[in-house]
């Protein structure tokens, strides 16, 4: 390589050529781009952080936007993963440090942000075991029978998912092993993680790698004080919850004719418009966070908003949850906070 | 001492109160012998300088150092001095061995009296009541510690630990020898656990420890000299040990290791009852050590039985994109009825052999058979047979082994590259569903081939088909799992094939990595967590040659950008 092609992230247009590249499956074009910053002398957790994590997170906007398919969303997140395996291939680093068990929870797909800490972490001196994508309970806890790690990081980037968050985060616990939380799925500042009996909660990799650099293991309570969470209403609204789905779909129908017409794939997509109600209702009674939901329903406005749906189909499918719930009054009032959350239209 | 002699006051010739007729009561000496029969000791003082006037028999006996004239100041109760010059009220005291607690009442304006109680036996119930305390809580974090974990480097740490905050300043763990090395853990008060390997006969230097690790009964402290403890047993900071203790770790049948404390100072010492403490500890953390030991040999049993039955790590050929993906339903032992299989390419063919199938029944017996039917299909590759005579073959082989209703449904593949980046497959199936595929353009078709279930029936009927691919299509292979996984919004409706056309449809364009991603992804999120059956899949793809058109600046070529062009489907039967 010439001298001419040292090059750094400050470069204009780097980040939008690198999301390009993605976007585009160029696998062999990105990881073009991280060896020549690394021959450059940028650092593999720069390289990690500000360029491939920063691109993922447009990658969802574009998404979230419409702009991008779901296709091309993995498409671009299957090349990150090579690019940051290109990363990885050009660092060893011994370990110094403990052991540490990196997880995504049970039903959470969303795995590259855990691989960016996993070798975060590696390159931290720590010995990384990396279990991936939706790792089952029972699975995770195999594995910290079978390896004996100093913390387990548990990362849940969707709110639905904290009941199983919390079981796997309590098992954890009880297996002697204490717990890093990490991802959105935990609230505003992990505000949810703490409810759930987490250890520690950090907002990204750097952060999760400085908390743990530091003062670990904390001082923790016996897991059993916070190993139920919830209450009767949770329990009905998850028993029910086929129930629920199915009787909203009529109701929808009875409340909007053409529905009738619609094809298995349209209805596949309704029902689980429907699901997704019913699940952030249950996940918001179970952490009692209202929020969670008002969350849920703000960023739904805005993505159907982006498909060209007009806010008020999203209050009718509320609705037909709503009016099945009329004896739960916590139910009631969470999904009130959800209707009033939802956005009026842009363009105002 | 005061000035005043004790002699020249008599308590009894001293009147109580000075503002008092005692000329229609008792006289003083009478009063005088009420008080000194009295249980309760009393010392009356004067209020101006807190003179002693009066100390009553019980009060002379318990702190013999009281005597009237003196000074309540000055005597021999420091406590009660402090409760004086701090104006209190109340004072608790300890004079040669005895827990006094003394209470002041005010006697007219010009006296008050001091009531003396002997705690010492409150005092001593209340420390045994706490030390019990103490142990109960100990051996129950203790209980809840080692038994949370099954990890045996977990368990030895825990128990060092424990030992540190409840027994000793220091405690060595050390476990038996295996192969002429102990393993032992060591922990000092407010340092990091230092972790390591002890050469055999080293262990004879630290006194006591060949005979706890031999299962001997435990020697009582005092019987060991802490001065004869080898130098390497503690880190040189630590200083002098005061006082050694070696306790066996009991285990199954055999000593799970020993527990060796150790406390600094030259009046440190193990009592009796910390001696036992100590043993009812080391049989909680022995008994858990052997069951995490006994858990680490079944798990590495298992982890050798499992290695040839858990799907293989893929070979990655040159112009082929192979992917697979195997989620068995019972998690923990991750083997299950399902298969696939890659054997790469040989002396004589140049060709990639693929496999997936689904063998009936379930679990460990299943993945026994799955073991059986891999090691089959490859040695047929290796003598060079066509897919088509692989399954005839491999349904005599199954046949003739006896076993009543063992079948099993199987697609294999013989891969080769074509021109221009194709990618060519030789496909033939053994009664499982037929593979599918994926095109440029986004139609999913099935590939045409269809045959019989392989190991029922003597007579089989295979008839393959070959299917070509163009850069960036791609060609799934899967199990029954897939598309009979049970869930949806309503919780009881199939996945079904529809709904996995519509699937791969969306996939197009997409690596074959991330396409079978995505596939599993909606299926996991259509069962709504933990799918109740084997799940494998096996994805061939042709792939996308993107990269020049793209560094050229021209985003046309992208293979989201692709619009088919092709017409031919290039499927053909054959028969």
């Amino acid at each position: 390589m010439s001298v001419d092609s040292r090059r750094s992230l400050d470069e204009p247009g780097l980040a939008d050529d690198f999301l390009r590249l993605v976007g585009d499956g160029d696998e062999y074009g990105a990881v073009e781009v991280v060896t020549a910053l690394l021959d450059s002398g940028v650092t593999p957790q720069r390289v990690m952080i500000d360029l491939i994590a920063g691109t993922q997170a447009r990658v969802g906007e574009l998404w979230a936007a419409n702009e991008w398919s779901v296709a091309r969303e993995h498409a671009a997140t299957a090349i990150s993963e090579r690019a940051l395996a290109a990363v990885a291939a050009r660092t060893n680093v011994p370990p110094t440090r403990g052991r540490v068990t990196i997880a995504c929870v049970d039903g959470e797909w969303h795995a590259l942000p855990t691989r960016i800490l996993a070798e975060m972490l590696r390159l931290d001196g720590w010995r990384v075991d990396f279990l991936g994508a939706n790792v089952p309970g029972p699975h995770l806890l195999t594995h910290l029978h079978q390896t004996g790690p100093d913390v387990v990081a548990l990362s849940c980037m969707i709110a639905t998912r904290l009941p199983r968050a919390h079981a796997a985060i309590t098992a954890c616990k009880a297996a002697g092993v204490p717990v890093i939380a990490g991802g959105r799925g935990f609230g505003p500042g992990g505000r949810y993680a703490q409810h759930l009996g987490a250890d520690a909660w950090a907002a990204g990799a750097e952060e999760a790698v400085q908390r743990l650099a530091r003062n670990w293991p904390p001082h923790s309570p016996d897991p059993q004080l916070s190993a139920y969470l919830g209450d009767e209403e949770y329990t009905y609204v998850v028993r029910n919850r086929g129930v629920l789905i199915g009787t909203a779909m009529r109701r929808l129908t009875d409340a909007y004719p053409p529905m009738r017409e619609y094809n298995q794939r349209q209805l596949d997509a309704t029902a689980e418009d429907m699901a997704y109600i019913v699940d952030f209702l249950a996940a918001a009674l179970y952490v009692s966070e209202t929020q969670i939901f008002t969350d849920f329903m703000a960023w739904t406005s805005g993505v159907v908003q982006a498909r060209g749906v007009p806010p008020v189909a999203l209050r009718v499918g509320l609705e037909s949850v709503r009016s099945q719930l009329r004896d739960y009054p916590t139910a009631m009032a969470v999904l009130n906070a959800g209707e009033a959350a939802i956005e009026a239209p842009a363009g105002k | 001492m005061t000035a005043q002699s004790p002699t020249t006051r008599l308590p009894a010739q001293s009147p109580i109160s000075t503002g008092e007729k005692l000329t229609d009561g008792p006289a003083p000496a009478l009063l005088r012998a009420a008080l000194d029969a009295a249980s309760e000791a009393v010392v009356l003082c004067g209020a101006a300088d807190d003179t002693i006037l009066m100390v009553n028999a019980a009060a002379r006996t318990l702190v013999p150092g009281l005597s009237a004239g003196g000074n309540a100041v000055e005597g021999p109760l420091p406590g009660l001095a402090g409760a004086l010059a701090a104006g209190d009220d109340t004072f608790t005291d300890v004079y040669e061995g005895r827990h006094l607690q003394g209470r002041r009442r005010m006697l007219g304006p010009d006296h008050y009296g001091w009531y003396l109680r002997d705690r010492t036996d409150e005092v001593a119930r209340a420390d045994a009541l706490r030390a019990e305390r103490a142990r109960t809580a100990f051996l129950a974090e203790a209980g809840r510690r080692l038994s949370s974990s099954l990890h045996q480097g977990r368990c030895t740490r825990i128990t060092a630990e424990l030992a540190v905050a409840h027994l000793a300043d220091a405690a060595v763990v050390v476990l038996p020898v295996n192969r002429r090395q102990a393993p032992w853990v060591r922990l000092v008060a407010g340092e990091a656990a230092v972790e390591g390997l002890l050469r055999e006969p080293l262990l004879a230097d630290v006194p006591g420890l060949v005979e706890a690790l031999g299962g001997f009964p435990p020697i009582p402290s005092k019987w060991l000299d802490a001065s004869q403890a080898p130098e390497w047993l503690l880190p040189d900071d630590f200083g002098p040990i005061g006082a050694l203790l070696v306790t066996p770790l009991p285990g199954n049948a055999e000593p799970a290791g020993a527990l060796i404390l150790a406390r600094r100072g030259d009046n440190a010492r193990f009592s009796p009852e910390d001696e036992i403490l100590a043993r009812i500890f080391a049989a909680r953390a022995g008994a858990a050590i052997s069951a995490a030991g006994l858990y680490r040999e079944q798990v590495d049993t298992t982890a050798v039985l499992q290695a040839d039955l858990l799907p293989p790590e893929l070979i990655q050929p040159d112009g082929i994109e192979l992917v697979g993906s195997y989620q068995a339903a019972r998690d923990a032992m991750r083997i299950g009825g399902d298969f696939y299989d890659v054997f790469g390419p040989t002396d004589t063919s140049s060709d990639t052999v693929i496999a997936l199938g689904d063998v009936c029944g379930k679990g460990p017996e299943a993945a026994v058979l799955t073991g059986k039917v891999r090691q089959t299909l490859r040695a047929l590759r290796l003598v060079g047979a066509a897919p088509e005579e692989m399954l005839r073959v491999l349904n005599r082989a199954l046949l003739e082994s006896g076993r009543q209703h063992r079948f099993v449904t199987l697609v294999v593949g013989s891969v080769s590259r074509g021109e221009h980046g194709r990618v060519r497959l030789e496909l033939a199936t053994g009664g499982h569903p037929a593979p599918l595929v994926l095109r440029l353009d986004g139609t999913v078709e099935e590939v045409p081939i269809s045959g019989t279930l392989i190991g029922a029936v003597a007579r089989t009927v295979v008839r393959p088909a070959d299917v070509e691919l163009a850069p960036g299509e791609l060609c799934l292979l899967y199990s029954d799992g897939l598309t009979e996984a049970r869930g949806g919004p309503t919780g009881d409706e199939q996945f079904g094939e529809e709904r996995l056309h519509h699937a791969l449809a969306e996939c197009r364009g997409m690596p074959a990595v991330a396409t079978v991603e995505r596939v599993r992804q909606l299926v996991s999120d259509w069962v709504h967590g933990g799918a109740r059956d084997d799940i494998a899949m096996l994805a061939v793809r042709a792939p996308a040659r993107t990269q020049l058109s793209v560094r050229n600046g021209s985003r046309n070529q992208s293979p989201f950008a692709i619009d088919a062009r092709r017409n031919d489907r290039r499927v053909r039967q054959r028969s």
